[in-house]
């Protein structure tokens, strides 16, 4: 198809592009001289200070204690965030609930979990755990359809994630209820006027926008808990920084066991980083690009001709 | 002569509303017919948007009633009593009144052509293939055919909200509210929505229209409302209303946007 709208376009010389002096920046390069120096200095510490015991490091960085402590405090992180973003959603549409009596527990039960010490809770739930070692769920006095019989290792790791999971369904409960305040009022309205029933709209219409709001501080809550999960070692879970204990404990190299479980969790919260890009992308679906970022700032706008 | 039996497409006894102690609404009645083009005119806050929400009972009536062809809105009447509607009852009225927003309101997280698709596939039940001709056949007779797979973001104001017109007509409304469906746009891109409008007028559609659009409301419009301060101080024909209004109040309205 040939207009003469076109004709013109493709016969218009393209734009002369600016020319000129970039600003200089000399403060830049002076920072940046002394910061190399700086970190030049730091690695030579790190290598040459025998205090480090790189050899230790690299012998249990991968052995199978400090291995199975890294899973368990993996496991203990996600089944907490997983009770703490599924119950926080609740808490958070309880919270918003027209029906005072609802919106009123929802309101005590962020009150309570915020205001008591995690640790405390992680505590509690573990001994209750370890008081009931036949844990059942069911109809209240009814028949019990869910057994958990079993030594005590598990109801304490149960206990824990409890613990930790209810505390995280507090915080999660505020994060939820911002993002959902966040939607515009008149999207919800246009979805009544469409005749679309409450929970449909939340699911469908609501929460899906009130993502963009709530992946970015639930990214930081998860790597939070990631690090917060180093508390059950009082209650011997198991969990990474509990078998680095037992182990320095043991050989009493603080320093190289104390960095094998940096390193691990440096690992893990550099994975959770990566995967909360993608999940952030996924959600931002229909918005403005520039909002969209980059991963570790690429990605940005880039000046001259496209 | 025998009065026809035709039951009105909207029926306003006395409707009060308040807000607190604010009272927006004080009394209005008012009868739009099946296939009538209602325009309603006023000044800022006078209630016009209070009136549309209470047709399809997104704000709840404090006194009167309000009949849509011939149900009541919001209640069942049992013997002399009457009874609030459950939720979901008042979702199902709810689908038969389609409304546009003055701004627009699309879901900005779906394309064109899902916005469309979303009430039906969600509340009818629609199967998705179906959902889907079904929106492109709309998108086409808006005008926008080419756009399915835009964001909402990605468009003008006037196609954004020739999209909403789509999104509400996928329901198949047998009324169309239109809340200043013009007052956000461009001056350039209101003839294309208004365009829309009056097609969809011509096929019979039933409409109660706020709107300043006074070209619009003389065409277009088989009635005229004029309201100012929670009543309705004038109504007729839109050509009497325009041309030769009876109430101060209307003729310094129409003295300001006739400009
Ligand atoms: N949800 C609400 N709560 C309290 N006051 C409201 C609410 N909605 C509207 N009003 C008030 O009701 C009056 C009429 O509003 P509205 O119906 O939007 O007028 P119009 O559409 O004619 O400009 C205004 O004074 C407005 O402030
Ligand atoms: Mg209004």
């Amino acid at each position: 198809m040939t207009s003469p709208e076109t004709d013109e376009r493709k016969n218009r010389i393209p734009p002369e592009q600016i020319v000129a002096v970039p600003v200089r920046h000399p403060g830049r390069w002076v920072a940046a001289a002394a910061l190399l120096v700086l970190a030049a200095m730091l690695v030579n510490s790190l290598v040459t200070n025998p205090a480090w015991s790189w050899d230790v490091v690299w012998q249990f960085l991968f052995s199978d204690r400090v291995l199975k402590g890294l899973w368990v405090t993996i496991e203990l992180t996600l089944l907490a965030m997983v009770i703490g973003v599924v119950l926080g959603i609740v808490v958070a549409v309880m919270r918003l609930s027209r029906n005072p009596i609802v919106s009123t527990i929802a309101w005590l039960y962020a009150w309570f979990f915020r205001g008591t010490p995690v640790l405390v809770q992680v505590i509690f739930w573990s001994y209750i755990a370890v008081l009931y070692p036949t844990l059942s769920l069911g109809i209240p006095f009814g028949p019990e359809f869910v057994y958990f019989d079993s030594n005590l290792l598990i109801p304490i790791f149960a206990g824990a994630v409890l613990g930790f999971g209810l505390n995280e369904a507090a915080y999660m409960s505020e994060i939820v209820r911002a993002g959902i305040l966040s939607v515009d009022q008149g999207q919800t309205e246009a979805a009544e006027a469409l005749g679309m029933t409450r929970l449909k709209i939340l699911r469908r219409i609501v929460l899906p926008q009130a993502m963009r709001v709530i992946i970015p501080p639930t990214g930081n809550e998860t790597i939070s808990m990631l690090k917060t999960t180093s508390l059950a070692s009082v209650i011997a879970v198991g969990d990474l920084f509990t078998q680095v204990q037992l182990i320095y404990g043991g050989n009493l190299k603080y320093v190289p066991l104390l960095v094998v479980a940096s390193i691990w969790y440096l690992v893990l919260t550099s994975l959770l980083s990566i995967a909360q890009y993608f999940i952030e992308r996924r959600y931002s679906r229909g918005a403005i690009p520039a909002r969209q970022g980059g991963f570790l700032g690429f990605g940005r706008p880039k000046s001259g001709l496209a | 002569m025998t009065e026809p039996t035709i039951t009105p497409m909207v029926k306003s006894e006395g409707v009060h509303k308040y807000f607190g102690r604010l009272e927006v609404l004080k009394g209005i009645d008012l009868e739009v017919m099946p296939g009538e083009v209602m325009c309603v005119i006023g000044p800022s806050g006078s209630g016009k948007s209070t009136f549309l929400r209470c047709i399809n009972h997104l704000e709840k009536l404090t006194a009167g009633k309000l009949w849509v062809d011939g149900e009541l809105v919001g209640y069942r009447q049992k013997g002399d009593k009457l009874h609030e509607l459950r939720d979901n009852e008042v979702a199902a009225k709810r689908r038969e009144i389609g409304m546009v927003f003055q701004r627009f309101n699309l879901f900005p997280h779906m394309t064109v052509c899902e916005n469309v698709m979303e009430a039906p596939i969600q509340v009818k039940g629609v199967a998705k293939a179906k959902a889907r001709e079904r929106a492109l056949a709309l998108l086409e007779r808006v005008g926008l055919a080419d756009k399915p797979k835009a964001y909402p973001r990605e468009l003008s104001g006037g196609q954004q909200q020739r999209v909403a017109i789509a999104r509400a007509l996928a329901m198949d409304p047998k009324l169309m509210l239109f809340d200043e469906p013009t007052s956000a746009l461009d001056p350039e891109l209101v003839g294309e929505v208004l365009a829309v409008m009056r097609q969809l007028a011509e096929d019979g559609m039933t409409m109660v229209v706020v709107t300043h659009e006074m070209g619009f409301a003389k065409e277009v419009g088989d009635s005229l409302v004029f309201m100012d301060g929670g009543v309705v101080v004038e109504q007729g024909s839109p050509r009497d209303v325009i041309s030769n209004p009876q109430h101060e109040r209307t003729k310094a309205f129409l003295g300001k946007v006739l400009t």
